[in-house]
């Protein structure tokens, strides 16, 4: 980032300076206070910073078979999720940033049109059951698996890259998919990053769909037992611990925040560099 | 025979054509590579919108949507005249003006001391805390809510105890219900709205800056008179986006963050979508409005698009 040199006035620098820290303050409390009740001993009342630190919680929580298929289930949606999209979105997005193929802008137009319109909930439901994949996980990795923001992102990013390189490949008798396997490709290393964190975290984070589409608790995704444990709903399913007639308490239902939590803030730090850079590359300008 | 020189027209237009389909062929390649995306888009996105005839249909589901019997603008009018229309749009309008007009602010000021601060690590460092919640699901966020708001062991509730006041519990009470829709909101979304922003302010040429210091400018006059009109033109773009939305009102939030007894000033357009095509099979009736909803949302998109072009001199396409 260039910074503007900026004389005198250190008022102004530590008002803003002041501003930022409470900014952080208020972002960063409640995420700790949910980490510290998810660390307070069973049955001691939390604090901001608990007193005593016990990862009773978590081991509770890390016994129960329901939580962990959930866990699986989880990872297995987001990883296949992530490459089904990415092959639609680039092997779309490819062709569309091509200026000479004819019929592009009417093929960019349709689906720019779906991005501006469309039917809603009920109809698109009709059409995941009439395919028949009403509780099976292709409706969850289908049903959303390409969005036109990212499709348009990508499509600009390629546009924006030097045609020379891919007309010298040309020359020397590539084709199409390999100038896109060898040159392309290579190239878009930031926006297939963030492109695929963007589709990475829609899948992770899906929970109003499975209950849409899966009506087996036995099929549902993490986000859908993190529900249903913090509402106190099915609990006896995922917490044993004497609390089948009452909701799960409060360390138990922090911990299954942080543990759903966890693998996102693990991949965070290394892809979050790319995609301020890759967003703002792309643009949205169609 | 044609002379080759000069041919008729007729012949003219067929070479422009074989020459088209020549262009076409030699690029077969890349249609192959776009078919999948394009069955995706037809099976997933156009199906749908063939689908959503059954909106001018009484839907039943043994006779099919081709063959079930047409009502007209029955569906339609049935919504309108329904009581709760009203407390629909109410809550749906309410919600989403609410998290515009009180969420844009922070995020433009958040990216504009970002920009300003001389502490280039406390920046970075606040920029990337700032936009992690915009990728934590809305569950997530109402496990943190739960740990903050719960009226037994919240925090907030805590200090209200402290301080000698009843505990509140935000999540169920439909005085406040909003509130916490609106400021959840904007502490997982500011953030991430201010990217955008922020990005507007480092296109600003450093010599404005540096020019306006020559000239004696104080730090509060170049943010009033260079910073926010250097950032107005992605200022409207966001506004436009976001009226084109009006009626989405953030349906994840709502739907997870919802209960009974907040029903009647939470309810909006999508979540009654759901609870009447999904749980309670009125097809028709839900898809009618969902497409009304869709309809407006077109609409509000395309005029504010020519009003940011004629005032702003920039649209969204």
């Amino acid at each position: 980032m260039t910074r503007i040199r900026r004389r005198g006035d250190a008022a102004f620098d530590r008002s803003v300076n002041a501003f930022l820290i409470t900014v952080l303050l208020v972002t960063l409390l409640p995420l700790v206070y949910v980490v510290s009740v998810s660390l307070t001993p069973l049955g001691e009342t939390n604090t901001l910073l608990p007193l005593r630190v016990s990862l009773n919680a978590y081991a509770e929580l890390l016994k129960q078979p329901a939580l962990l298929r959930a866990l699986g289930v989880s990872v297995f949606l987001t990883v296949t999720g992530v490459l089904l999209s990415m092959l639609l979105t680039v092997a779309t997005a490819y062709p569309l940033s091509r200026a000479d193929l004819p019929g592009r802008k009417f093929l960019t137009g349709m689906i720019l049109f779906t991005f501006l319109f469309n039917a809603g909930l009920i109809p698109l439901y009709l059409v995941v059951r009439d395919l028949h994949l009403v509780d099976t996980y292709w409706a969850l990795l289908l049903h959303g698996a390409v969005s036109v923001y990212n499709l348009l992102v990508m499509k600009n990013f390629f546009q924006n890259l030097p045609e020379s390189l891919e007309e010298a490949a040309k020359i020397d008798g590539a084709n199409d998919l390999q100038v896109l396997w060898h040159i392309v490709l290579p190239l878009s290393k930031p926006i297939l990053l963030t492109v695929g964190l963007f589709y990475a975290v829609t899948q992770w984070n899906s929970f109003f769909e499975p209950l849409l589409y899966l009506s087996d608790s036995k099929m549902m995704p993490l986000p859908v037992v993190l529900r249903d444990i913090l509402t106190g709903l099915n609990s006896a399913d995922y917490v044993d611990a004497a609390a089948t007639t009452t909701a799960p308490p409060d360390a138990l239902k922090m911990a299954a925040v942080v543990l759903t939590t966890l693998p996102m803030l693990l991949v965070y730090p290394w892809i979050q560099r790319y995609f301020t850079s890759g967003t703002l590359s792309g643009g949205v300008k169609g | 025979m044609t002379d080759v020189l000069h041919p008729s027209p007729t012949a003219a237009r067929a070479t422009a054509r074989q020459r088209g389909l020549q262009r076409a062929w030699r690029h077969r390649g890349l249609y192959l590579m776009l078919l999948p995306g394009l069955v995706w888009f037809v099976v997933f996105r156009y199906w749908p919108l063939w689908n959503a005839q059954i909106a001018f249909k009484d839907f039943q589901p043994v006779q099919g949507i081709l063959h079930s019997p047409w009502v007209g603008l029955g569906n339609f009018t049935q919504f309108f005249h329904s009581y709760y229309f009203t407390q629909l749009m109410t809550n749906t309008l309410l919600i989403s003006f609410a998290k515009l007009l009180i969420g844009l602010p922070p995020a433009i000021v958040l990216a504009v001391a970002i920009h300003e601060s001389t502490r280039g690590r406390l920046a970075r460092f606040t920029q990337t805390v700032t936009y992690l919640p915009h990728f934590l699901s809305w569950v997530i966020v109402f496990g943190i809510l739960l740990a903050m708001l719960s009226p037994s062991s919240g925090l907030v509730n805590r200090g209200l105890q402290a301080t000698g006041l009843d505990p509140v519990n935000f999540l169920t009470d439909p005085g406040r219900f909003r509130f916490v829709v609106i400021f959840s909101d904007i502490w997982k979304e500011t953030g991430w709205s201010a990217i955008l922003f922020l990005a507007a302010l480092i296109g600003i040429s450093p010599s404005l800056y540096e020019a306006a210091e020559v000239d004696g400018a104080t730090r509060w006059q170049r943010i009033r008179h260079i910073s926010l009109p250097g950032m107005l033109d992605v200022i409207v773009l966001v506004t436009l986006l976001r009226l084109g939305h009006i009626l989405d009102a953030g349906f994840y939030q709502i739907y997870v963050l919802y209960s009974l007894p907040v029903y009647s000033v939470a309810d909006v357009i999508d979540t009654w979508v759901y609870r009447q095509g999904i749980q309670n099979f009125q097809f028709s009736l839900a898809t009618a409005v969902g497409l009304f909803k869709g309809l407006i949302g077109l609409l509000m998109i395309v005029v504010a698009n020519r009003v940011a072009r004629r005032y702003a001199g920039q649209g969204l396409y």
